[in-house]
């Protein structure tokens, strides 16, 4: 066997050792990792309450209701499969309306809603021209969340 | 031995050998980088017109998602550029051929700053959209450190492309520096996978190979960005791979004159 042969050997082997070392860290850091949490998630008992976290769900259509202090706002934030209703005062972004998704800073209350301190705007992967009739030819179906 | 009749792996390293010298290489390299240079900044001009001015805004985020035309193509040439520097890694480490290193060094610059104008744009593109400049989410976060690796890469890689001295001769990678491209591949298909493995602020992937979810009428300055930058980054490339062998000649040649007046 050639030397050349040899060292392509030895690297096909390192990198596929490197490379499956990477995939298992992925893996093992898939909870931990996650940049929020999802309302299903919650629901499912992974939150516990005054534990500082981050919820990420769509704004349900419909659940925005600004409060009599002009500045606090609730809305119910969505997966689809589980729902929480969420508090904040404060600015929200631009982008931020019903049925799009958010990010929220903050911690459970004992009540079961979620009080914010913070609120970011989480948009989709379609970007398309305003007034657009209906969902063009070459676009993918709308995504979960 | 008669080459004429070698084997099919034979033939393929021949082919391959063909460019080892560096002559011959830049026989090609030299005419090819102005045509690079000048295709690659008219179609980036062009895509960054048509980009602005040309094509609607989008739906939702209006005028802002225009600095996609150069946020995307800085993403794919800083992960591209890294993708690349690990085969150079590869073939230097099993082939050692002699351009391989020269071209890791090439490359380890421009995929830096590609990889520096993809966060800042980014960035910038976050304040008005999600409501923040940076988050410590698996798409950025796996981003900031393709840049650090740029950065170590190009520590170990500095000031050893000479000669003399105990630097290595002719611009080859240390083998050390070849690993390091090489491990440093993996985070490559984290960054791709991370807004799919991991909830994240960034959104999914609009280009895929199911189609686009960007419409056409968006989407086409994008392919005039993708394919200037592209071109650019190859220009680049091949000028800091001329602008090696030129220094690494000059070092060789004074090594020789040093050793005559011993002599």
């Amino acid at each position: 066997m050639k030397a050349k042969h040899q060292r392509l050997i030895l690297a096909a082997v390192a990198l596929v050792g490197v490379a499956g070392a990477g995939v298992l860290g992925a893996s093992a850091l898939r909870d931990e990792a996650a940049y929020f949490r999802t309302p299903q998630e919650i629901k499912a008992g992974k939150a516990t309450v005054g534990e500082a976290m981050r919820l990420g769900g769509m704004v349900a259509k419909g659940s925005i209701e600004r409060q009599s202090d002009g500045v606090t706002i609730r809305f119910v934030a969505t997966d689809g499969k589980a729902s929480v209703p969420v508090q904040f005062t404060g600015i929200v972004p631009d982008l931020f309306g019903e049925e799009s998704g958010m990010v929220a800073d903050g911690r459970m209350r004992a009540d079961g809603t979620f009080v914010a301190d913070r609120i970011l705007a989480k948009h989709d992967e379609r970007y398309m021209p305003p007034q657009m009739g209906e969902m063009p030819k070459n676009m993918k179906a709308a995504p979960k969340l | 031995m008669d080459w004429t009749r070698g084997s099919a792996s034979l033939k393929a390293a021949r082919a391959m050998h063909a460019y080892a010298n560096p002559t011959r290489f830049l026989a090609i390299a030299k005419p090819l980088t102005p045509w690079l240079l000048g295709v690659g900044l008219l179609l980036v001009l062009g895509g960054a017109f048509a980009g602005l001015t040309l094509v609607p805004g989008d739906y939702k985020q209006g005028e802002t998602a225009r600095i996609l035309y150069v946020h995307v193509p800085s993403a794919w040439l800083g992960m591209g550029g890294w993708t690349s520097l690990a085969v150079a890694g590869l073939v230097q480490l099993v082939w050692r051929h002699p351009l391989s290193g020269i071209a890791a060094r090439a490359i380890a610059v421009p995929g830096m700053l590609f990889t520096a104008l993809c966060l800042a744009t980014g960035s910038i593109w976050g304040k008005p959209t999600w409501g923040t400049w940076w988050e410590w989410d698996g798409r950025m976060t796996s981003m900031l450190v393709l840049l650090f690796l740029y950065a170590g890469f190009i520590a170990l890689t500095t000031g050893d492309a000479g000669g003399g001295g105990g630097q290595r001769q002719g611009g080859s990678l240390s083998r050390g520096a070849a690993i390091y491209a090489l491990v440093g591949a993996i985070n490559i298909p984290i960054i791709n996978r991370s807004v799919v493995w991991w909830n994240s602020l960034h959104q999914g992937p609009s280009i895929t190979l199911r189609g686009s979810s960007i419409d056409n009428a968006l989407l086409w300055p994008l392919g005039l960005t993708l394919l200037g930058f592209s071109l650019l980054f190859g220009a680049i490339v091949l000028m800091r791979m001329r602008r090696i062998i030129a220094d690494t000649r000059v070092a060789a040649r004074l090594r020789r004159l040093a050793d005559d007046e011993d002599g």
